[in-house]
């Protein structure tokens, strides 16, 4: 099995496998084969539309959890330019879950801050698989006051399966870590855009996702609880995780209806990762747009708005 | 077993109270969990739930903790009338609506949490405690809005805010809603905090996930109850992540005193005298001192 392509997309890689075959076939012999080629492209684009236009929400988690998709640092390469990694709590280390420096977007400087995930076993461990640890907060944290001090917009990308949940995380306040994180960003005195590129994971991804404006791309997710985490409790077996999934309505197009996001970043066909190059290109585009319209406002419009949208979300009645 | 009890295993959540076992009358005699000592249920109720003979802190309910902390007759309850919605047509092996109603029946309450203005030795506060019989205290709108309303009157009466946190963490059957309630929960203390208000949080058994990790960790002054369980992660998660067995005491009150995470581990027998003195000398004091004018017959201070 190709592992660039998920369970429910094996009817695509078997006609990739065809295609790959036929120009194999044409290049090392002299048969013009380029009809046939063209035709099994087309049946392939077609038939990845259409897997791609039902998806279900655990699809979509494996979409977003894919190995090959951008990751943060990925997105900062391509999107701003002197990009400075800034390293450490100033307390007790430097957690490399959570990466995050300075930058420019055009003229502006920026503040940037991001889960990071690694690719092969190595960096995965050395990235404990974006899960941050309480000093991964407080580096956040630091950078974002320091974000106010200089007035910079902040930007923040939301990749992680959630808080690291270990001993040490525990001893060293990963709540106080969490909450004091959230708490500062519902007051922070400049914009803040976050964008969900993969994983939206629980409290470990809030907490660097108060926001003014809430991006997330198409085959991302944002939930309370990992869909493992929720069905293990409530269906009391991890294996329901799909249902999980769906019943929790974890997809950009879900959170849209209930308005708690602000902005879908469409992926290309078959995933950010079948061309992340372009992917880059159109969150690029969509940060612009919304740093643009946000560095309009004056302070005190702000953080109206944003204790406005935070305000309002939730749903109740009033018997 | 519920969901809650698999989170926390019965051994160190549930008391004999709750199970009623024994062939004994519920709320006669009540054999406690911790030293198996038989108690009389009026004796523990005089107690507030903390066994006579060895101490231990059981659960209590919201409306009764609030009840024994705030003066007699002061007390009025803030946005009773708010209840949840299913929203998401959630349902697992049960529907979130059928939940609902067995919360509201198990508990007696219509949330996981109650909100109650008075005052407190003369002095006014808002205060607000998780009702964990209600779906295991866990946070959705319901609990976010009542919680925010409560620091938003606090704001209008220039009173301290006091919380009681019990909670399983947010509520999953309200999905992103119910994580988006740390955020509202932490807006409104940042007002509060603006206004020059203090908070006060108080940590009791269990306080994790959603709700730990956002206002209950945001306390001008935490306090704790002793022996309270607290933290982000569940101890089996933590178990299964890290493949040991957890050191004894990890994630209590004490384990957290020691690590520098909140000010002090008070008694709920103490509790009162603690926050009234506390909230006096932070400048929040009431006037136990007769003034001039209630000693004075009326026409006299017009003179």
């Amino acid at each position: 099995m190709d592992p660039n392509f998920l369970e429910f997309e094996q009817p695509i890689a078997d006609l990739e496998v065809k295609i790959e075959e036929l120009k194999r076939v044409s290049t090392e012999s002299d048969l013009d084969l380029s009809v046939e080629i063209d035709r099994l492209t087309q049946k392939s684009e077609k038939l990845t539309k259409d897997i791609f236009s039902s998806l279900s929400a655990w699809q979509v988690t494996q979409l977003a959890r894919h190995p090959k998709r951008p990751y943060t640092l990925d997105y900062i390469k391509g999107v701003f330019s002197d990009f400075r990694e800034l390293h450490g709590d100033r307390m007790s280390a430097d957690d490399h879950a959570i990466v995050g420096g300075l930058a420019k977007m055009g003229n502006q400087g920026v503040v940037i801050i991001g889960h990071q995930k690694g690719r092969d076993t190595k960096e995965k461990v050395y990235r404990n698989f974006g899960m941050p640890k309480p000093e991964g907060y407080r580096k956040s944290q630091r950078l974002m006051k320091m974000a106010e001090r200089f007035r910079l917009p902040i930007i923040t990308f939301i990749d992680t399966p959630g808080a690291y949940p270990g001993v040490d995380a525990e001893e060293r306040g990963q709540s106080e870590a969490i909450a004091k994180s959230i708490y500062l960003m519902t007051g922070l005195k400049v914009p803040i855009i976050s964008i969900v590129i993969g994983e939206g994971g629980s409290g470990g991804a809030l907490a660097i996702g108060v926001c003014d404006r809430l991006l997330m791309l198409s085959y991302a997710t944002y939930s309370v609880i990992s869909p493992e985490g929720c069905a293990s409790i409530l269906w009391k077996s991890a294996d329901k995780a799909p249902e999980a999934a769906e019943a929790m309505k974890v997809t950009s197009k879900q959170l849209m209806e209930f308005e708690l996001i602000d902005r879908i970043i469409e992926e290309p066909l078959g995933g950010a990762h079948r061309d992340p190059g372009a992917t880059i290109r159109t969150t690029r585009q969509a940060i612009q747009e919304e740093l643009e319209r946000l560095l309009k406002l004056d302070e005190k419009s702000l953080l109206m708005q944003r204790e406005e949208k935070i305000g309002k979300m939730g749903r109740f009645v009033e018997a | 077993m519920n969901w809650f009890e698999r989170l926390f295993p019965p051994k160190i959540n549930v008391s004999s109270r709750l199970s009623g076992k024994r062939g004994v009358p519920e709320g006669v005699w009540i054999k406690c969990a911790s030293c198996q000592a038989t108690v009389y249920g009026a004796e523990l109720e005089r107690n507030i739930q903390v066994c006579p003979k060895c101490g231990f802190h059981m659960r209590i309910g919201a409306r009764d903790r609030l009840l024994a902390l705030l003066d007699d007759g002061s007390q009025e309850e803030i946005a009773a009338n708010l209840r949840p919605v299913d929203i998401l047509k959630f349902r697992d092996s049960k529907r979130y609506k059928d939940r609902i109603v067995d919360a509201e029946k198990s508990s007696g309450e219509r949330e996981a949490l109650v909100v109650l203005k008075g005052t407190l030795k003369h002095s006014t506060v808002v205060t607000s405690a998780f009702e964990f019989r209600y779906m295991g205290g866990s946070m959705g709108s319901v609990v976010g809005e009542k919680f925010a309303r409560g620091v938003d009157i606090a704001r209008e009466l220039k009173s301290p805010f006091i919380c009681f946190s019990a909670s399983g963490g947010a509520r999953m059957q309200e999905a992103l809603f119910s994580l988006m309630q740390m955020a509202k929960t932490s807006a409104a203390l940042n007002r509060l905090h603006e206004d020059g208000l203090p908070y006060v949080s108080v940590l009791t058994d269990p306080t994790m996930g959603g709700v730990s990790a956002s206002f209950a960790m945001l306390g001008d002054i935490i306090i704790a109850e002793p022996g309270a369980l607290v933290g982000f992660a569940g101890p089996r998660v933590i178990e299964q992540t890290v493949r040991q067995t957890l050191p004894d005491g990890f994630q209590r009150s004490e384990f957290l005193l020691e690590h520098g995470a909140i000010d002090m581990i008070v008694g709920r027998l103490e509790m009162r005298d603690t926050l009234a003195s506390l909230l006096g000398s932070l400048g929040f004091r009431g006037s136990l001192i007769p003034t001039l004018s209630d000693l004075l017959p009326e026409d006299a201070t017009k003179s």
